[in-house]
């Protein structure tokens, strides 16, 4: 009885993981014994990393070499890179659980995060590289008071990343306990050392391609494990099913559950469970990870790392294509952990279905069932690059918030030279890779499953809206762009603070105590942050407000043509 | 302030129809991408025993090819847009800013 009442308390935990918080929850994990294998690998993944270093910190001279590896990044390349920047540990090892767990909750849920590539595509992409230099402040401020709008996209680009920050850094802290069998504190650590180095070395340069030789590594690890897992089942995904159906029927008849509900609860996982609760939270999650994205601060400085609008095209299609490649092998991976890892003694007790070391282990065990230890260490050094690769793109695009947005553009007026405003970036680096460990250690013990869907949320509602506006419509001014900004930001932050995964999960607050029901502030955000811009620019009178209006066509003729655009290369 | 060469693009009959065409066609691509995907989760969020009834006599239900396909969509949306727009659009552009350096 004591075992089944952990498999359910596990069962919940990964349903508040993925259901409710809508962030897969690296949750809760044990230490493992240290695993030489695996830091053995990481230590060759360094290494490499270290000397690419090395190679990128002679070709970063300039600012524009630090912010945007001097435009010189290939369409190619860079979509390796975005798609690495967003298969984060969180979506491999967190949705091979929720599909272990859940069967085909776990697959609606990672098609949320891929649809909102095509409208980044078909509205944003090349707009975005036609009329930015360094960070998206300089997209939706083309026209605009340069200090208010500034402030507003530092302060969206900082709050973003900084939630984003605490969830990687506590993922990596648990996550290397788990398969490194390292201290928690150690691995912060690790993290916040080695990003620094890349980051103030090797700019933009070495964070790219730390990302894309992990992006490689990544798909390259899963394309095995899944082509092993069908193997097993002579490539048949029918029998791969059949045997994960009949996996789960008999841990629900251990249960005590009749032959029939064990039938039904077996078969449960080919359809859609309780994933999607209501309409509503269902609509607000989906607008919140579609519109989210064209909002992520790091992915969107990715687009200036290109020479031309079509390079920006061409990157978002292969990062499309790499991300969906990646959740249809994730899918087959989770089934492979049904019936590979929950039979297996080894890994799990198999009467309950219940995973040793927490279900976050899904994947790597994958790992190890079908190509053994190496593998395993193989898939676990690839999780800690994961994070490592995630962490220092964040900092990278934090540092240029702060550099080239505040320093360079509110408090020097434009007239920093390109020394001084890469010192500030690097002195920001240092600091947030400091704040980054300090966090990482602090929120430890607490549930932070949240994070990484309110990052989205407020990506979604104050950064998305603003440049969306700013760029597409005529009408909008600057105090209608910074008051609306903030709203979404306010108001995205606010709502996630009174819904259930916040108020009850983390503050402690009793069951349906909380004040907004749904699972994601989004589609109420969102909401407010357009109309905030669209009126309170309708209401802007100003004079300044009339040059701004006066100033669009002009912008829209490079956003449109490329007329004028940064060129592609700083050198 | 008022650059020529902006002047004469703006005027310019090409600049126009670029804009119609490109936009017109990206707009169409976003509502269809947005029927797709909230078709589905409407789908799954009134009508969940449609998508896990089962294909044929084995398993697999109908929900896993949709899914999949949904999927499959969002790449190859992305790839219809991409083509068109390196190609067509991309000439067009060249066009136009041939006509401005004139």
């Amino acid at each position: 009885m004591k075992m089944n009442k952990s498999f359910f308390v596990m069962l919940l935990a990964l349903l508040a993981g993925s259901v409710l918080a809508a962030g897969p929850d690296l949750g809760h994990v044990e230490k493992q014994a240290t695993n030489w294998t695996a830091i053995i690998m990481f230590g060759i993944f360094v290494a490499g990393t270290l000397f690419i270093t090395k190679w990128a910190a002679a070709r970063t001279k300039s600012a524009s070499d630090f912010y945007t590896a001097g435009g010189g990044i290939t369409g190619f390349q860079n979509g390796l890179a975005i798609a690495g920047d967003y298969m984060s540990a969180a979506s491999f090892l967190g949705i091979s659980a929720a599909v272990m767990s859940t069967g085909y909750d776990g697959l609606i849920y990672s098609i949320g995060f891929l649809v909102g590539w095509p409208l980044i595509t078909f509205l944003m992409a090349e707009r975005l590289r036609n009329l930015g230099k360094f960070t998206f402040a300089d997209v939706a401020g083309y026209r605009f008071q340069q200090t208010p709008i500034r402030a507003f996209a530092a302060s969206g680009t900082l709050v973003v990343v900084a939630f984003y920050l605490i969830a990687q850094m506590v993922g990596a802290g648990q996550l290397i306990q788990l398969l490194f069998g390292l201290d928690y504190w150690m691995a912060v650590v690790i993290v916040g050392a080695l990003m620094m180095v890349y980051v103030l070395f090797g700019g933009m340069t070495a964070t790219t391609w730390v990302q894309i030789i992990k992006a490689c590594m990544l798909l390259a690890g899963v394309s095995f494990m899944a082509f092993m897992v069908l193997a097993k089942y002579g490539f048949s995904p029918e029998a791969l099913f059949t045997e994960g159906v009949k996996v789960r029927t008999a841990i629900a008849s251990n249960s005590g559950k009749t032959a029939e509900e064990a039938a039904k609860l077996g078969l449960s996982i080919m359809g859609p469970g309780g994933f999607i609760k209501d309409p509503i939270s269902a609509i607000s999650f989906g607008m919140a990870l579609m519109f989210g994205t064209a909002g992520l601060p790091h992915i969107l400085m990715r687009f200036f790392t290109v020479p031309d609008a079509k390079q920006a095209r061409k990157s978002v299609l292969w990062a499309t294509t790499w991300i969906g490649y990646f959740y249809v092998l994730i899918f087959i991976i989770g089934f492979g952990a049904i019936t590979l890892v929950l039979t297996n003694p080894e890994y799990a007790d198999v009467a309950t279905g219940a995973l040793k070391g927490g279900g976050n282990m899904a994947a790597v065990r994958v790992a190890e069932a079908v190509g053994g230890n190496v593998f395993f260490g193989f898939i676990s050094a690839v999780a800690f690059a994961t994070i490592l690769a995630v962490v220092a793109g964040l900092t990278l695009s934090g540092a240029s918030a702060v550099s080239h947005d505040l320093y360079a553009t509110v408090f020097k007026k434009g007239k920093a030279d390109s020394a001084a405003e890469l010192k500030v970036s690097r002195i920001t680096t240092v600091c947030l890779g400091i704040v980054a460990v300090v966090l990482g250690i602090a929120f430890q013990k607490q549930n932070i499953a949240f994070m990484v869907s309110l990052a989205f949320a407020i990506a979604a509602s104050a950064n998305f809206p603003v440049l969306f506006m700013s760029v597409l419509w005529k009408d909008c001014t600057t105090r209608g762009a910074v008051i609306g900004g903030f709203l979404g930001l306010v108001s995205s932050v606010g709502l996630t603070i009174v819904s259930p995964s916040v108020w009850e999960a983390t503050l402690g607050y009793p069951k349906g105590s909380a004040l907004f029901p749904y699972t994601s502030p989004a589609l109420f955000s969102m909401t407010i942050g357009f109309a905030g811009i669209w009126l309170f620019s309708i209401m802007d009178r100003s004079a300044n407000a009339a040059k701004e209006r006066a100033a669009f066509p002009a912008q829209q003729v490079r956003s449109e043509t490329g007329f004028g655009a940064s060129g592609a290369s700083g050198h | 302030m008022s650059d020529p060469v902006v002047d004469r693009i703006q005027k310019n009959p090409k600049y126009l129809e670029l804009r119609k065409k490109r936009n017109g066609f990206g707009w169409l691509l976003t509502l269809l991408m947005l029927l797709v995907y909230y078709g589905y989760i409407a789908l799954i969020a009134f009508n969940k025993p449609f998508l896990a009834q089962p294909i044929g006599a084995g398993v697999t239900t109908l929900g896993i090819p949709i899914g999949m396909g949904v999927i499959v969509f969002t790449v190859l949306i992305t790839g219809i847009y991409v083509r068109r727009a390196n190609s067509e659009f991309d000439d067009l552009t060249a066009e136009i800013l041939k006509d401005a350096s004139k």
